[in-house]
């Protein structure tokens, strides 16, 4: 394998894993402030496009995208106010199994509003045959889009988790959401926020990729797994080593495909994730005392 | 237990065959689309074709005075359910015909219920395996596959191209078209350098792509349904990899080059005649059925027609020629098919024999290009 091609997989690899870290990260919030796995991740990137996709036939692109992002959120919001919120008590398998029934509710209400058509964002920057050279290979622009907002989502998460106070409030439910009540925190507007941002991230997430992998009302479900597999990856809570699982398991995916049919692609992911559950539970990055206080 | 079941099902049939199938005035035609799901590009002009029809020949009187009754039954692609309809259809709702499935997938799971039920099962797609070995009971309307790839590759040796990649979607179809190409390929001195099959449901191919370009190819082939035939085709120019796409006659739909925008410019595909109507001559046989199917639709569902929804016309319209010859015994309207020349469709000119349950040559296939977002022919 040439150097070129070597490089080309890595691009292909990046621009995978970096998506499927966002979803992870998704995953990663609001499982440090409930415990949970949301399982309608998926459907938060799913939504975000297909908005931004409908109001782009009014707007202008930018708008659309930050209405649409915006909108999400609070779809987030009124989802763990209706759903989550209100549970007497709020067992670990049972808010799972919520998110479980929220997904495939909000792929179905979606697919009455959207069809199955087929849609897609127009390339922010160029047309669908603009490249890139960047070195010895070469890239859309559009990836581009896709590896900056995503970095720089992650990083304004850092600085949102560790610099402001809100921020920290979050992360004190996290470590221990009773010492955190104790200190007068209101540990359930940190969890409807929790949903918030995760929807934010998830929609802005999916506004970038609609225009390379394009939307539908099923496109949630693959990525979920994906995101999933990353989150566990990487261990599950930490964005960082999210970012780092997505990267190796998007790089994995695209090598595979020099060495298997590429039928076999998803099926590498799965099989990642077994071994993982199976050999390091708390994930390549995770440390085990820490996953030994946590409830799930 | 298995002795009554023969008896059952010898019972069974003496009642079927021994029942006068039409009692009633309607003509009563089942239709297994895939109305919704992956495959509803297929199934969604092919049902809106079917009503458009039946309206138009009940408006008219009906055949022979006999009204024509649809029922369509939504598959959602899924072979378990064109099973159980296929079996609905014929044992609860005896209708006189089955047209559909829109998948060749579906299409095979049902063949041999049609024939068990001796009902005629016209299908809308376009697997070689549907009529070959042929079935009594089964025909198709779409040109077959090995037609499709012998076009390509009889482009191809004009281009002087040798040595090509094949890429198709893991699904029937997909796989049909593999086997096809690869059997091909040899015969018109073409070297399949690299084979690969892609998920279904795949968003990027970007890897698959890098792979093929590794390999020095001087051309490419994707063969699938499904909307990766958008996006194996960006992939490709934006790794820079601009060798000739040529992709399966599942290409027939103006969206799918809408969704490739630019990158769609140049992909070389066989068709029916149906897409580039317009630009036939004046004299081609084709061209006033073409013309009139093609504007009728347009007019009623506001949306382009595609070379799926002239699938469905063709078999209904085949079947209504029978019927006007044979009458309503379904053994003679059988024959009748079987026995059909000359008639003109939309997928082309059907020739029908007993050893030929599809009825198109290989002039059926134009080879069309993609030029400013339009289909054209590609030699002009």
């Amino acid at each position: 394998m040439g150097v070129e091609l070597f490089l080309q997989y890595i691009a292909a690899g990046v621009t995978y894993g970096i998506i499927y870290a966002i979803v992870a990260i998704g995953f990663n919030i609001i499982y440090n402030t409930t415990g949970i796995i949301n399982f309608a991740q998926g459907e938060f990137v799913m939504l975000g496009s297909m908005i931004a996709i409908s109001l782009h036939g009014v707007m202008p692109l930018l708008p659309s995208i930050v209405l649409a992002s915006v909108v999400t959120m609070f779809i987030g919001a009124l989802i763990e106010v209706l759903f989550i919120r209100w549970l007497k008590s709020p067992t670990v398998l049972r808010m799972i199994i919520i998110t479980i029934g929220l997904s495939i509710l909000i792929r179905e209400l979606a697919l009455s509003i959207w069809g199955e058509g087929v849609r897609a964002l127009p390339y922010f920057t160029g047309n669908e045959v603009s490249s890139v050279e960047i070195g010895m290979i070469r890239i859309s622009p559009q990836v581009l889009w896709v590896v900056g907002v995503c970095l720089f989502m992650v990083a304004v998460l850092q600085g949102f988790f560790h610099f402001t106070l809100l921020g920290r409030k979050m992360r004190a439910c996290a470590a221990n959401p009773v010492a955190a009540r104790l200190c007068g925190i209101n540990t359930k507007n940190m969890v409807t926020l929790s949903f918030m941002l995760s929807a934010l991230i998830g929609a802005v997430a999916g506004c970038v990729v609609s225009p390379i992998t394009y939307s539908q009302y099923n496109m949630g479900t693959g990525l979920a797994i994906k995101g999933f597999t990353v989150a566990i990856l990487g261990g599950l809570g930490n964005s960082l080593a999210a970012l780092g699982g997505g990267i190796v398991l998007g790089i994995l995916e695209s090598f595979s495909v020099w060495f298997m049919p590429s039928a076999y692609k998803d099926a590498i992911s799965i099989a990642i994730l077994l071994v993982i559950l199976f050999v390091r539970p708390s994930g390549l990055f995770g440390s085990k005392e820490r996953m030994a206080l946590k409830e799930f | 237990m298995r002795v009554i079941s023969r008896v059952f099902l010898l019972l069974f049939l003496t009642v079927f065959l021994v029942t006068p199938v039409m009692a009633s005035d309607t003509i009563k035609i089942g239709a297994i689309l895939s109305v919704t799901g992956p495959a509803s590009f297929l199934g969604a002009p092919e049902a809106n074709t079917l009503k458009m029809l039946v309206d138009e020949i009940n408006s008219k009187g009906g055949i022979k005075g006999k009204k024509i009754e649809l029922i369509i039954k939504d598959s959602s692609a899924s072979p378990e359910k064109a099973i159980s309809f296929a079996k609905q259809l014929i044992e609860e709702e005896r209708v006189f015909a089955i047209i559909g499935p829109s998948t060749s997938g579906e299409t095979l799971k049902i063949k041999s219920i049609c024939e068990k039920g001796r009902t005629i099962c016209i299908s809308c797609a376009a697997a070689e395996r549907i009529v070959n070995p042929v079935a009594r009971y089964v025909f198709k309307t779409p040109q077959k596959d090995s037609f499709a790839a012998r076009k390509i590759f009889m482009q191809m040796k004009k281009m002087g191209i040798k040595r090509i990649g094949v890429v198709v979607g893991n699904t029937g179809f997909g796989k049909a078209g593999k086997a096809q190409l690869e059997k091909l390929a040899p015969e018109y001195g073409i070297d399949i350098v690299i084979s690969e099959v892609y998920d279904k449901r795949a968003t990027d191919l970007t890897a698959l792509v890098t792979k093929l370009k590794a390999k020095g190819v001087e051309a490419v082939v994707n063969w699938s349904i499904v909307p990766a035939q958008s996006i194996i085709a960006k992939n490709m120019r934006q790794i820079g990899f601009n060798v000739p796409l040529f992709q399966s006659h599942g290409f027939g739909n103006i969206k799918y080059v809408r969704a490739a925008g630019a990158a769609a410019e140049g992909i070389i595909f066989p068709a029916g005649r149906l897409l580039v109507a317009e630009e036939l001559p004046d004299n081609h046989p084709q061209k006033p059925v073409l013309l009139k199917y093609k504007r009728d639709y347009e007019a009623r569902y506001k949306e382009e027609v595609s070379t799926f929804g002239g699938h469905a016309y063709d078999a209904l319209m085949i079947l209504v020629e029978a019927i006007k010859k044979a009458g309503t015994d379904r053994e003679k309207v059988r024959d009748a098919i079987e026995n059909l020349k000359g008639f003109v469709g939309t997928g082309g000119i059907f020739n029908f024999s007993p050893k030929d349950h599809n009825g198109l040559d290989i002039d059926s296939f134009e080879m069309l290009t993609v030029r400013n977002g339009k289909f054209v022919l590609l030699e002009k």
